[in-house]
């Protein structure tokens, strides 16, 4: 079994990338959420039982990673800047072309309101060993996501776990 | 609605059958802000990822499975961790159904009522999703989790 590059050992456990979202939260991002899975829950439509329930209108909680993924475009952006970052350095390291997510574990904390500011920060957690699967030949690799309001409280951390992998050619494939 | 004291292990949950379309993906990806080709192009699908369409992302999965529990609990249900594990992509022209049982029924030590749920996602015979959610649930009527802040929610 061969060691991580020294590199990539270096930044296991390190906190990266730690930066507000690009925009306060919005509450239209809310209702297209909900009617993206036409989830009538009231506490996302109805303001009288938000206040109630949740005292004011919450975000669905599913919809946490959104507030830290970029603008696809800004002006003066010259190169495309991507979320989970991290997963993105791995790839380029590895050289590995394409990747998926396979896993997501998020716990959630303080809800998330219309006009938060979410700051979020990555952490690599592990990378294994290269190995080869349906998709191709490459390594899976866990991230930790950490979101916290404008008053510095956890909203939630998100593990994802992402197989970066090069597609083998038939003469690779016995 | 449901309180703490209606729910037993085994429990199922009702289950949600829906017909996913290339609308339903797309709409789902841009709704979660995720611009990656492979929920919008189906040329990048097939020919850079090697699938036959486009497909549900990991976040509009996290969306589904949410409605899914608290269509089931009512609006005081509050999850408190979902976990789910993606095996196989859903794809347009699928007809994926979200079926849920209870596994565990408790209450922590800061009197929060949890129930724990083992979720799966299937096309057919296949399951392409596995999942795990822990919900918190009211212990009375007058119970709402959604109060519970600091070291009163622990998830």
């Amino acid at each position: 079994m061969s060691a991580l590059p020294t590199d990539v050992e270096a930044l296991i456990g390190v906190l990266q990338y730690e930066e507000a979202g690009e925009f306060p939260v919005e509450r239209g991002y809310f209702w297209t959420s909900a009617a993206s899975v036409e989830n009538a829950n009231p506490i996302l439509w109805d303001d009288a039982v938000a206040e109630e329930i949740t005292g004011g209108p919450i975000a669905p909680l599913s919809l946490l990673s959104a507030w830290f993924r970029p603008h696809h475009w800004a002006p003066g952006r010259t190169v495309e800047k991507l979320p989970l970052q991290i997963h993105f350095d791995l790839k380029a390291r590895f050289e590995l072309p394409e990747a998926i997510m396979t896993e997501n574990v998020t716990t959630f904390h303080e809800p998330v309101r219309p006009g938060d500011t979410i700051t979020s920060a990555q952490r690599l957690v592990s990378v294994s060993e290269e190995q080869t699967r349906r998709l191709g030949t490459g390594r899976f690799w866990v991230i930790d996501v950490e979101y916290r309001n404008q008053h510095a409280e956890l909203c939630g951390v998100e593990r994802w776990t992402g197989f970066g992998y090069r597609r083998d050619t038939p003469k690779d494939t016995p | 609605m449901i309180t703490h004291d209606q729910v037993a292990v085994g429990d199922a949950l009702p289950v949600l059958s829906y017909d996913v379309t290339s609308t339903t993906v797309v709409l789902g990806a841009l709704a979660s802000r995720d611009w990656r080709p492979m929920h919008h192009d189906h040329h990048f699908a097939v020919e850079r990822q090697g699938v036959k369409d486009i497909f549900l992302n990991s976040p509009n999965q996290g969306a589904w499975l949410e409605r899914f529990v608290t269509d089931w609990t009512g609006p005081k249900g509050r999850i408190g961790r979902l976990r789910f594990k993606m095996r196989k992509p859903i794809f347009p022209a699928d007809t994926m159904v979200i079926e849920g049982v209870v596994r565990e029924v408790g209450i922590d030590d800061a009197g929060c009522g949890w129930v724990e749920l083992d979720l799966t996602i299937r096309v057919g015979d296949v399951t392409c999703t596995e999942s795990e959610a822990k919900v918190a649930v009211p212990t009375s009527p007058d119970d709402n989790p959604w109060q519970r802040r600091g070291d009163d929610w622990r998830p």
